[in-house]
């Protein structure tokens, strides 16, 4: 499955329940899809949106799902410069935890089995693993 | 998804999240419970039994409202969280910022 996100945060929650619910059943337990999968690809689309095409209505992010024998992977790619997840501070330390924004990629981290991301850093790949 | 809103006898404001809290609507919350928080209230519960997921913007916009809110002299409290929900309130320790509930009828007695 493929498709092409206007770069508008209010279509976040129509692309996740389109990947969602045409994710074949049996791929993953209702519970990840329900959970898991929609938390996470609501975050990498924000960010993507957000940092990446700058909320640009000209512009989109680009996703594809791929479905593997024991896992669904999803690539969200925008065309931004990338940006470095090593520097990113950690929102449960004092400090950070009355901060509105800087949460995202932790709560990723959490709830999918696997992060990778693209050397330009302008693309995350999301792996959710069946009976995890 | 939708927000509801309503006051119990005793002032308290009740949010009701249906759906998703999530970037995309954050905004939409966020002004409901100000313009609630300006025309005088200072008591709000939101209730998330009826939310299937939050993302990160959706915990921040929390964290600012309550902020607000209590600058104000008010005080909010969350209820009604799945146990996948509990769960990344934990992961994110924002359960030590919330007095988090399990039902609303309780956040509303403990006001």
């Amino acid at each position: 499955m493929k498709l092409d996100v206007p770069s508008d945060l209010g279509m976040v929650g129509d692309a996740v329940e389109l990947v969602a619910n045409n994710l074949p059943p049996g791929t993953l337990s209702p519970r990840r899809i329900s959970f898991n999968l929609r938390t996470a690809l609501a975050e990498a689309l924000g960010n993507a949106i957000r940092y990446g095409t700058g909320e640009d209505p000209d512009r989109s992010v680009r996703v594809r799902v791929e479905l593997l024998s024991d896992a669904v992977r999803i690539y969200v790619v925008d065309d931004g410069s990338g940006f470095d997840t090593d520097r990113l501070p950690d929102p449960t330390r004092p400090e950070n935890i009355e901060r509105e924004f800087g949460r995202g990629l932790f709560v990723i981290r959490h709830l999918v089995d696997d992060v990778a991301f693209n050397e330009k850093g302008n693309g995350i790949c999301l792996t959710l693993r069946a009976g995890a | 998804m939708r927000f509801t809103l309503k006051k119990d006898k005793s002032g308290v404001v009740i949010v009701g999240v249906e759906g998703q809290l999530i970037v995309g609507n954050r905004q939409e919350l966020k002004q409901k419970v100000l313009d609630a928080l300006e025309e005088g209230s200072r008591k709000f519960v939101i209730d998330f039994s009826k939310t299937g997921y939050i993302d990160s913007s959706g915990l921040g916009v929390l964290v600012s409202l309550s902020k607000k809110i209590r600058e104000q002299g008010g005080e909010l409290r969350l209820a009604g969280l799945n146990a996948d929900l509990q769960t990344l309130f934990e992961l994110t320790k924002l359960d030590t910022l919330f007095a988090i509930t399990r039902t609303a009828e309780e956040a509303l007695a403990a006001f």
